[in-house]
C-alpha cells in the first residue's frame, strides 16, 4: 500500500448466511483524489463492496484499510474519513433538513459548526429548505439531503452508490458538477452508476465487477484505448456484391445490401486509413460519405460482462 | 470515546420525544392517572390498608413501576427499531461509534424519558393520594436503575423484532403480565404459599418491592436482594447486547 492510497482492499470475500457469495477475492486500490467508477450489472456486488468498506456489512475474510487504518482494528479512524450516500432514499421523514444534517455531523464526533452546515446546504441548493421536514421534499431534494448528510463531517472519501438513480436530467447534471467541485477540493470519490456515459465523462478510473469478482480495474483512457474499437462506415456510390480480394487483409464487413463498407479496428492499432482509401480507389470503389465512430464505455462494459 | 456521537444520538431521540410530546409523555401520564382515580380514589377507600399504608398510597410505587417499565421498553425498542425499519441505521453503523456508545445514546434517551414520566406520575399522584417518601434518594436510584435496565431490554427487543407486530409482542405478552403479577397492586405476602413462591421467579417483584421500600420502608423481599437482582438483570442485558454487536445479529449482515 502506498502513502497516497485512499483505500486498499486485499482478498476480500463476503459469503452470506444463505451461502450466497457476494464478494469473491476482491483486490482493489483507490488512489487519493481520484474519481473511481465501479460498474457492474444488478446484483454484481457493488453495494456489498461499498457497505463492507463503510462497516455496514461484515466481510467473511480479507482486509480493508482506509487512509492506512485497518477498518476492523482501527474502525474509528477508518470510518471517520468516509462519507456515504446510499442507494436508497433512507431519511428521517419527520426531521428537518438542518437537524438531520447536524445529526450526521455529530455522529462522527465533530463539534457543531453551523457555518459549515450552512455552506453545504447552500452548495446543494437546500438552504431555503433547511427548516422543512424531509417528508415534504421532492425525491431530488431528498437525494441532495443524503449528499449533505454524507458531507456533514467533512469526509475525505465519498461513496456515491447510484446517486443519480431516479433523478431528472437537470438535477443529475448539477449533482455531477458538485461531484467535480468536490474532487477539486481533494475528496476521493467512488461512485456506482447505471448511466455508464456518466462514468465515461466523470471517472478517472473504472472498475468492473460481476458475480462478486472484480474483473477489471483500469484508467478510463487506457481502457478506452485498449478495448475500444473504431468503426468507419463508407457509404458507397455503387453497391458491391463482395469484398475485392485486394482488400481481404482489412477487417471489413459489407452492410446495407452492399451499399456500406464497414472498417472496424482496435483503437490501439492506430490504423493509417490513407492506404486503405488508396486501395479503395484502385479497386474502383468510390465512397460518397464516410462516418466514423468510436465504441463507448457502455459497449466495452457489455463486452466485458458478457465475456465474464 | 465518541462523546459527541453519543450526544448526537441522545439529542436526536429526545427531540423525537418533544416532537411527539402527546404520545410520548401525556398519554402514559393520563393512563396512570386513571389508575389512581379508579384504584386509589374510587375503590381504594374501601380496601384495607396494607402494612399500615392506605391502599391508594400503597399502589403508587407499583403504578410508577408499571409505567416506567412499559415506557422504558417501548421507547428503547422503538428508538432502535425505527432506524432499522427505515434503513437510516446505515448512518449509525458507518459512523465511528462503538456498540457501547450506540447503546448509551439510545438507552440513555429512552431511560431519560422513562424517568421523566415516572417523576411526573409521582408528582401527580400527590393530587390523588397522601404520599410519604422515606428515602427520596433511593426512590431516584430505583427509578433510574429500573429505567436503564428495562431500556436495555427494550433495545434488545428492538433489534430482535423484524416487524411492528413483534415489537409489541414481548411488552404485551411478557412485560405487562409480569408487571401486573409483580406486586404492583398488592403485596406478594398476601398470596397463598404456592403463588408466593412462583412470584419469586418474577423479576418485577424485586423492582417493585425495592421501590416500595424506598417509599414506606416495607418490602416483600429484602432490599439487598432487590439490588442484586437489578444488577444481575442489567449485566445480563449488557452481555446480550455485546453479543448482538459482536455477531452483528440483525444489525450488520
Amino acid at each position: 500500500m502506498q502513502q497516497d492510497d485512499a483505500i486498499h482492499i486485499t482478498d476480500l470475500n463476503k459469503i452470506y448466511d444463505n451461502g450466497f457469495r457476494a464478494l469473491d477475492g476482491i483486490n482493489l486500490t483507490i488512489r487519493r483524489g481520484e474519481i473511481f467508477a465501479l460498474l457492474g450489472p444488478n446484483g454484481a456486488g457493488k453495494t456489498t463492496l461499498i457497505n463492507a468498506i463503510c462497516g455496514i456489512v461484515r466481510p467473511s475474510s480479507g482486509s480493508i484499510t482506509v487512509s492506512g487504518f485497518d477498518h476492523a482494528t482501527h474502525y474509528r479512524q477508518a470510518r471517520s474519513f468516509i462519507g456515504l450516500v446510499p442507494q436508497e432514499l433512507t431519511t428521517d421523514a419527520f426531521e428537518s433538513v438542518w437537524n438531520t444534517v447536524s445529526f450526521s455531523r455529530g455522529l462522527f464526533g465533530k463539534p457543531r459548526n453551523p457555518a459549515y452546515i450552512e455552506s453545504v446546504l447552500k452548495q446543494l441548493s437546500l438552504w431555503d429548505k433547511k427548516s422543512e421536514q424531509i417528508r415534504r421534499l421532492s425525491g431530488g431534494m431528498k437525494r441532495r439531503v443524503m449528499i449533505a448528510k454524507a458531507l456533514a463531517h467533512e469526509p475525505e472519501i465519498l461513496f456515491l452508490d447510484e446517486p443519480s438513480a431516479g433523478v431528472d436530467v437537470e438535477l443529475r447534471k448539477s449533482m455531477w458538477a458538485q461531484v467535480r467541485a468536490l474532487r477539486e477540493t481533494g475528496v476521493t470519490i467512488i461512485l456506482t452508476t447505471h448511466y455508464i456515459e456518466e462514468a465515461q465523462e466523470m471517472a478517472d478510473r473504472i472498475g468492473v465487477i460481476n458475480n462478486g469478482k472484480l474483473i477489471l480495474t483500469e484508467c478510463k483512457d487506457e481502457l478506452m484505448h485498449k478495448m475500444g474499437k473504431h468503426e468507419m462506415s463508407f457509404t458507397l456510390r455503387d453497391p458491391i456484391t463482395s469484398i475485392p480480394p485486394d482488400l481481404a487483409s482489412y477487417p471489413l464487413t459489407l452492410a446495407n445490401d452492399g451499399n456500406t463498407l464497414v472498417l472496424t479496428y482496435n483503437t490501439y492499432e492506430h490504423n493509417d486509413v490513407s492506404d486503405f482509401l488508396e486501395k479503395l480507389q484502385i479497386n474502383g470503389i468510390r465512397p460518397k460519405d464516410i462516418q466514423s465512430r468510436q465504441s463507448s464505455l457502455e459497449e466495452i462494459f457489455m463486452q466485458l460482462v458478457e465475456a465474464n | 470515546m465518541n462523546y459527541l456521537g453519543i450526544a448526537a444520538i441522545y439529542r436526536f431521540e429526545m427531540s423525537r420525544t418533544l416532537r411527539t410530546i402527546g404520545q410520548s409523555i401525556a398519554s402514559p401520564v393520563l393512563s396512570t392517572m386513571l389508575y389512581f382515580v379508579v384504584f386509589g380514589s374510587a375503590i381504594g377507600g374501601r380496601i384495607q390498608a396494607i402494612n399500615g399504608v392506605p391502599y391508594g398510597a400503597f399502589i403508587v410505587p407499583g403504578l410508577i413501576m408499571l409505567t416506567v417499565l412499559g415506557q422504558s421498553v417501548a421507547n428503547a425498542s422503538f428508538g432502535i427499531y425505527f432506524p432499522r425499519f427505515t434503513g437510516t441505521i446505515y448512518e449509525i453503523l458507518s459512523a465511528p461509534l462503538s456498540f457501547v456508545e450506540i447503546v448509551i445514546g439510545y438507552v440513555g434517551a429512552a431511560a431519560t424519558k422513562a424517568v421523566l414520566i415516572g417523576v411526573i406520575v409521582l408528582a401527580t399522584a400527590g393530587f390523588f393520594v397522601p404520599l410519604h417518601i422515606a428515602h427520596p434518594l433511593w426512590v431516584m436510584f430505583f427509578l433510574v436503575m429500573t429505567s436503564i435496565t428495562f431500556s436495555l431490554l427494550g433495545f434488545i427487543i428492538g433489534i430482535w423484532a423484524d416487524g411492528f407486530e413483534k415489537l409489541q409482542l414481548i411488552p404485551l405478552l411478557v412485560i405487562t403480565p409480569l408487571t401486573f403479577l409483580g406486586g404492583s397492586f398488592y403485596s406478594i405476602n398476601m398470596l397463598p404459599p404456592f403463588w408466593y413462591k412462583v412470584s419469586l421467579f418474577n423479576p418485577v417483584v424485586y423492582l417493585v418491592s425495592g421501590f416500595r421500600w424506598s417509599f414506606y420502608e416495607h418490602s416483600d423481599v429484602s432490599v439487598t436482594t432487590s439490588l442484586v437482582m437489578i444488577a444481575v438483570f442489567t449485566v445480563a442485558a449488557l452481555v446480550t447486547i455485546a453479543r448482538i454487536f459482536k455477531t452483528g445479529y440483525r444489525i450488520r449482515k
